[in-house]
């Protein structure tokens, strides 16, 4: 999946502007935002569901004007609503005549039974709770065999339980060769399966790469006493450098050499500085995306 | 990966017959099958019981005269069967509105829109859903209807076949203009909308023959023009024409039985029948382009 330049607009409001990304087979991509950012409208400028005003978009090989191009995409939307007065085996079967795919019947009831929904096929989706719907969402997203699997916030109705089996499915998903998108605005469920994030801030991307190229940036945080200029221009000499009393956090290099920190120390007692307590850390996807944002923000 | 075997007319009339199929099972589980089936099934009962009296009339002692009733039942007849079209377009105008911009508001079409499919595609299949369930209400009532008055009065409409299928044609024209508006509109006020304009062009209809009996050209051209901008009310009145006793209109002046809302001078040409496919060709082409044009 490669989209570029993605542009749209409501009325005088810039919704999206100039998106663009790529989704690699076996690849989970996350898309990371605050609300209102622009993340379920790139989705569905995807999908074929809203006309983006500029850009393009390729699905499996075809442009994303194309519908063939979603032959073999399978998509949960953010607002999931099912046909209630089908029956949970009915709306997949409905999925999958209009997917174009051959799915037989026992692999629809299996993907019915991978989302925990099993006893439940023959129920009218009517009767079924928000969390249920979600499930058979899933279902529905995974039954005619999909490539490319889009994810819009699904688990937003789920108890823990359920954001473990989606977790666990994204992770199987990813073993069979499928490209995932998925849209969170749970760092947590985004940072333990997907490779790569990009992040969304008010229509425009602020940051993407791998999680290693954006949390790879360590940081060591120091309580220190009787810090001089020198000693404060040593500090700032290995990485940016934040103070706030007698604590002071310095960034790191990515690539850890072996030598900086104990040759900072080293320094730092040679220039009479008291070390009460030196703590390495790595920076979580929460600081740093609200780092970006913040940074934002500001500028 | 045997789906891209498939070659894509055989695929677009999968579609289009599943979304038709989609379309019959929501009528049928959403029980507007058992509401209009209930509501026919009253219509006949309360249509048997008049006609049943009707036959049984007497004015100054004397009962009717056989050419009297049956001129009688023919005129009760088309006014039974208004009740029906106006049933079947009420019906297929609340039941086209919420199916599109319905699902479109609450989300469900997000998803099936989202599969390898044109948005005509479903449209298409939407619009043979509802004509077939329009239709086949239409027809099955009135046939019903039909034989509830030759039990009765002993009077059959001259051109049974050809009147059912004018109602049936009427039915699609507007479930059609119902669909052109659901895509732009919301769901409520589609179905009012097209409600509203099938009672105006019935009403200018009326007008156009008051014009014609009182030999009035521009209150005619009313009628005319309004058909042809709304074809319902033109298709009703071939439809009367095909079911009302052809001496009621030598009864009931001619040219000036216009002016009866029950009552309709004129077959309909070739001509005006080839307007009405051009007209809903153009409307459900609108639909798709407006349909396909939207954000969903």
């Amino acid at each position: 999946m490669w989209c570029s330049g993605l542009h749209k607009r409501y009325g005088r409001r810039v919704a999206v502007d100039g998106v663009s990304f790529t989704v690699e087979r076996g690849e989970v991509l996350g898309l990371l935002g605050p609300n209102g950012a622009g993340k379920t409208t790139v989705i569905k400028m995807l999908l074929g569901l809203v006309r983006p005003d500029a850009g393009e978009v390729l699905l499996l090989g075809r442009p994303g004007r194309d519908p063939r191009a979603r032959e073999r995409v399978g998509y949960l939307p953010e607002l999931f609503r099912y046909q209630p007065w089908l029956s949970a085996a009915e709306v997949l079967t409905l999925h999958v005549r209009l997917s174009g795919a051959r799915v037989p019947a026992a692999e629809q009831r299996e993907a019915l039974a991978l989302v925990g929904l099993a006893d439940r096929a023959a129920d009218r989706v009517g009767g079924f709770s928000k969390g249920m719907q979600q499930r058979l969402g899933l279902a529905v997203a995974l039954v005619a065999r999909p490539d490319l699997v889009v994810l819009d916030e699904p688990t937003s109705a789920l108890d823990p339980l359920g954001r473990a089996d989606v977790r666990d499915l994204v992770l199987s998903l990813r073993q069979r060769g499928v490209a995932v998108l998925l849209n969170s605005h749970l760092i947590g469920e985004v940072e333990r399966v997907c490779d790569r994030v990009v992040i969304l801030d008010r229509g425009q991307v602020a940051a993407s790469g791998t999680l290693a190229e954006l949390l790879g940036r360590r940081e060591l945080r120091l309580r220190l006493g009787g810090v001089t200029a020198a000693a404060e221009a040593r500090l700032a000499a290995t990485g940016a450098l934040a103070r706030t009393g007698e604590e002071f956090t310095v960034a790191l290099p990515a690539e850890d050499d072996g030598v900086a920190v104990p040759e900072l120390i080293a320094d730092l007692v040679a220039l009479g500085v008291r070390v009460h307590s030196v703590e390495p850390a790595r920076i979580s996807l929460e600081d740093r995306l609200l780092g970006i944002l913040r940074h934002e923000e500001q500028s | 990966m045997t789906a891209t075997l498939e070659r894509p007319a055989v695929r677009t009339t999968g579609v289009v017959l599943t979304v038709a199929g989609l379309t019959l099972r929501e009528a049928g589980r959403r029980r507007v099958l058992w509401a209009l089936g209930a509501l026919t099934l009253i219509l006949l009962g309360l249509s048997a019981w008049g006609f049943a009296k009707l036959a049984s009339v007497s004015v100054g002692g004397a009962g009717l005269t056989s050419g009297e009733a049956r001129l009688a039942a023919s005129e009760v007849l088309n006014l039974v069967m208004f009740g029906y079209s106006l049933v079947a377009a009420l019906g297929t105008a609340f039941l086209a509105g919420p199916t599109l911009s319905g699902e479109i508001e609450s989300g469900m079409a997000l998803s099936l829109l989202a599969r390898p499919v044109r948005r005509s595609t479903v449209l298409l299949g939407k619009w043979l859903g509802l004509v077939v369930f329009g239709s086949g209400f239409i027809v099955l009532a009135g046939l019903a209807q039909f034989v509830v008055v030759r039990v009765a009065v002993g009077y059959w409409p001259p051109d049974p076949v050809v009147g059912l299928a004018l109602l049936a044609f009427e039915t699609a024209a507007l479930l059609t203009l119902g669909l052109l508006l659901s895509t732009a509109i919301s769901p409520m006020a589609s179905g009012i909308v097209a409600v509203g304009l099938f009672g105006s062009a019935w009403v200018a209809g009326i007008v156009g023959g008051v014009g014609v009996a009182i030999n009035n050209s521009s209150v005619a051209a009313v009628g005319t023009i309004s058909r042809v901008v709304l074809p319902t009310d033109g298709l009703w009145r071939g439809a009367m024409h095909a079911i009302q006793d052809p001496s009621a209109l030598r009864t009931f002046g001619g040219v000036e039985g216009g002016a009866f809302p029950f009552l309709s001078a004129q077959s309909l040409s070739g001509a005006y029948l080839g307007w009405v496919v051009v007209w809903i060709l153009i409307i459900g082409g609108l639909a798709a382009l407006s349909f396909s044009r939207r954000d969903i």
